[in-house]
């Protein structure tokens, strides 16, 4: 059996919209774990910030922001494709998510450095 | 350079006609055979290259001058009656208007059943599993009237008749259903064409039961299961857009769900 073409803009969508959800909730345990600190050793999590001056650290919360943002633009499409009435244009509106989530994760790199 | 020729040259052609058909570029094509049963596996063939060649007639040229038990399903040859749907190169298509030209990649085609559908044997898929679930998905016409009353008026600019005549040329082709991960992961799931047919007949105005739609699409494998991944809409050949009818069907559901009302 061949492979599948599935190289098209909405289902690219979709697998974007559903790594970045699952990248996400594997990074959410990791990002209460350092919240806690600030509640039971605030040095330790003022150490462990300073971290984030460390270019490849700026160059991995960049990834995130991009993550949040294209989690949060995609899942909006989608919201807005199955409850409003109106479905046309998704190709150019997933498109656009992954616009803004770029500009958005880029504006981030851009303040950080 | 492939150089496309006339299929009307032979033995009764010119000598100019003769010269070229000794030059005539053949096609790599790939076709998987067999069945679940018997195991699969992949065939290759030469089949001579022709101008406006379609990816049926290629299957047609290797059934009739190659290997005649080869399997396949087609009628009518104009895009009408849906049963020549394969996979080409791992997109599925429509073969018989699907131009060789159009999916040629180094010369080569591959041609596999469609996805999604138990093989019979070598291209024939068993369609039974699609249109069962057409039956689920309570895709039949429940009528507002009987054969002795006056027929209804029905006005064609009316938004619900628009969006209702916006999903009714399905051609029972199944590309969506071969197209759709969502078929291909879970058994249950009626998918695009069975719900597009639901959503057409809910917003026909000779239906009389839209409540009972409704319910088939609502359940397990119904309309909610859609992940909106867009390959029905982005495959079908006819241009229709199930994505959008199963977000109708979505939000009918929805609707009704919070007491709107079928």
């Amino acid at each position: 059996m061949s492979r599948v073409a599935r190289a098209h803009p909405l289902w690219l969508a979709y697998i974007l919209h559903r790594l970045s959800g699952l990248l996400l909730a594997l990074f959410l345990p990791f990002h209460f774990l350092v919240l806690s600190l600030a509640l039971h050793n605030a040095a330790r999590l003022d150490s462990f910030l300073t971290l984030a001056e460390i270019p490849v650290i700026k160059l991995s919360e960049t990834a995130l922001v991009f993550l949040l943002a294209v989690h949060m633009f995609g899942g909006l499409r989608l919201m807005a494709l199955e409850w409003l009435p109106w479905s046309g244009a998704q190709k150019t509106w997933a498109a656009s998510a992954t616009a803004g989530a770029f500009f958005l994760s880029f504006l981030f790199l851009m303040r950080a450095i | 350079m492939l150089v496309y020729l006339n299929r009307n040259t032979g033995s009764t052609a010119p000598e100019r006609w003769k010269a070229k058909v000794t030059q005539r570029e053949t096609i790599t094509v790939t076709v998987q055979r067999g069945s679940a049963a018997t195991g699969q596996q992949a065939q290759e063939f030469q089949v001579p290259a022709y101008e406006s060649q379609t990816v049926l007639d290629v299957v047609s040229w290797i059934q009739q001058n190659t290997d005649p038990t080869l399997t396949y399903r087609f009628a009518c040859r104009v895009g009408m009656c849906g049963s020549c749907a394969m996979m080409v190169n791992g997109v599925p298509r429509w073969t018989c208007r699907t131009h060789v030209k159009k999916v040629l990649k180094d010369q080569r085609i591959d041609i596999a059943p469609l996805r999604n559908l138990p093989v019979l044997k070598d291209l024939a898929v068993d369609m039974d599993p699609f249109f069962d679930k057409w039956v689920a998905a309570e895709g039949r016409h429940h009528p507002t009237a009987g054969r002795e009353e006056p027929i209804p008026a029905i006005n064609p600019e009316a938004q619900n008749r628009q969006v209702a005549s916006a999903g009714i040329e399905c051609i029972n082709c199944s590309i969506c259903y071969a197209a759709c991960d969502t078929v291909a992961n879970d058994p249950d799931y009626l998918g695009p064409a069975a719900l597009q047919r639901a959503w057409t007949l809910y917003n026909d105005a000779k239906d009389a039961d839209r409540s009972a739609i409704l319910d088939a699409v609502s359940g397990k494998g119904g309309c909610h299961s859609c992940h909106s991944m867009g390959s029905c809409t982005t495959y079908c050949p006819n241009g229709l857009d199930p994505l959008s009818a199963i977000a109708g069907l979505k939000r009918a559901t929805t609707r009704r769900f919070f007491g709107g009302g079928a």
